[in-house]
């Protein structure tokens, strides 16, 4: 499959960074290194090109009814103005995708803004159209045509707050977005990432993002590819579709129950979730932390102490902040204690290794 | 452009091998560690395994990947540079002063299979 460029492709190329495909992207891995990248939003601000995102726009008579259908967690209340984590699932508890949702305000055309995995965006599209029976409501995937900036560390707000035209954004607590009109054009600013830290993600044309990527250039904020966007997700136990979800895994085996609202009267999902929050889930996501310096990667086995399988690791790193070798992994929930001994198989050895707390880094969000 | 030392082999997979006498030291190449980035683990066999020419026998591990180990020569490891468990960056700073491990050679006709520099330096390209 011939990968999709984003709007800032040319100007990834010119930093010099590592490109490789990604969700049917060619993303920068790196700039510099995942190292340098990953330190600088934990540390100051980095920037990050999220144009692969997809945006899908709900409209329409029936939009709230039809959110609250297909969507785990609950947008009855969500103010104009208000972002809402949660996931698509299949009727079996499967998630189609993990997503986040927009309520848009009174002067928009559209009622809500869904933003998916880039790798799903056909999927959930379709999902979502297949889905709309018995629903008056307008689906419109404009995926593609914005771009979009992620602006994350502890010094995103003052890089915000340095566009005369966005200085209002600072004023947005976490999970909350706004407009603002830049070169006459509307963009959108919203306190999200995914990185742990606090900042911004700026949504606007194509045309403008690349304006506003060279401008965040110019002020010093440092590019960062997705190398370090996954380091910097896993320390703060931030699920990636593809490895702590996917199609067969439920939102309760990844300990993401509180995004799932079974007391909603009802979605797509709902019994599935509420038999496996009843009976407790069979495999769960935990922490593991490795004993040695050997890395733990996806795909390789978790042993019980007598060396059966009982799990395997979804994503595993040197961990850049805490220098530990760490890794996420499903197993099964007779292991999954606090402190229970583990063993992970890598390459021909087995190395001891022990449940830990899966939020590695507490995330520094602003209330 | 990645450093290349006169009087090294090289293989395909990008170790190089320096030899003394019957004794061969096995490191991987400056562009081999270029690419992987900052190196944070090496898996070495222990003293007295076997390798083969052509098969695995450890890994380098970075942030980014994990990247297997090929021997360019068979015989019996004499030595492992211990000084990698703790510090295997070292790798980074000076690809070719810090060698894997010591092999014991089975087989030297193997090294005339190897790559000389100029050679090695045209898979880099």
């Amino acid at each position: 499959m011939e990968e999709k460029k984003t709007c800032l492709y040319d100007s990834h190329v010119a930093l010099g960074a590592q490109m490789s495909p990604f969700g049917g992207f060619i993303m920068p891995i790196q700039y510099s290194s995942i190292e340098d990248e990953h330190r600088a939003v934990r540390t100051a601000v980095g920037m990050f090109d999220v144009s692969h995102m997809g945006e899908i726009l709900v409209s329409g008579k029936d939009a709230e009814r039809f959110v609250n259908h297909i969507f785990t967690n609950d947008v009855t209340n969500l103010p104009h103005g208000g972002v809402i984590y949660g996931m698509m699932l299949r009727p079996d508890g499967g998630t189609v995708d993990d997503l986040i949702v927009y309520r848009q305000f009174p002067e928009n055309d559209t009622d809500y803004l869904m933003v998916v995995n880039a790798a799903n965006i056909e999927k959930d599209f379709d999902w979502m159209k297949a889905n709309a029976d018995g629903f008056e409501v307008v689906l419109d995937n404009v995926s593609g045509q914005w771009g979009e900036i992620a602006v994350q560390g502890p010094q995103a707000q003052a890089i915000i707050a340095s566009f005369p035209e966005f200085a209002s954004a600072v004023d947005e607590s976490f999970y909350t977005f706004r407009y603002f009109t830049y070169e006459s054009e509307p963009v959108i600013i919203s306190r999200t990432g995914y990185t742990g830290e606090d900042g911004f993600e700026i949504y606007a044309s194509e045309e403008l993002t690349v304006k506003l990527w060279a401008k965040l250039l110019e002020m010093g904020v440092k590019p960062c590819g997705l190398g370090c966007r996954d380091t910097l997700r896993f320390e703060a136990a931030l699920p990636l579709y593809g490895h702590e979800l996917t199609d067969e895994i439920s939102p309760i085996e990844a300990g993401l129950g509180i995004f799932v609202k079974t007391d909603k009267p009802e979605f797509i999902g709902r019994e599935a979730v509420l038999k496996l929050k009843e009976d407790g889930p069979r495999r769960k996501l935990v922490g593991i932390e490795l004993l040695d310096r050997a890395i733990p990667r996806a795909g390789y086995a978790v042993l019980d102490a007598d060396g059966n399988q009982v799990g395997e690791v979804t994503t595993g790193y040197r961990s850049l902040t805490l220098d530990k070798s760490l890794c996420m992994a499903y197993v099964d929930a007779a292991h999954s204690a606090l402190d229970t001994d583990l063993q992970i198989a890598i390459r021909k050895k087995v190395f001891p290794a022990k449940v830990v707390k899966k939020r590695f880094y507490t995330p520094k969000y602003k209330k | 452009m990645a450093k290349l030392i006169e009087g090294l082999k090289y293989s395909e997979s990008h170790e190089w091998v320096k030899v003394e006498g019957e004794i061969a030291l096995i490191g991987i190449t400056d562009y081999a560690q270029h690419a992987l980035g900052n190196i944070t683990y090496v898996d070495m066999p222990s003293e007295d395994d076997e390798v083969f020419a052509g098969e695995e026998f450890g890994a380098v591990e970075s942030t980014k990947i994990a990247s297997d180990l090929f021997s360019p020569v068979s015989g019996v490891v004499t030595e492992v540079n211990s000084a990698l468990e703790d510090a295997p960056e070292l790798i980074n700073e000076d690809a070719y002063a810090n060698w894997i491990i010591k092999v014991k050679m089975s087989d030297p006709s193997e090294l005339e299979t190897l790559l000389d520099p100029a050679a090695y330096e045209a898979i880099c390209k």
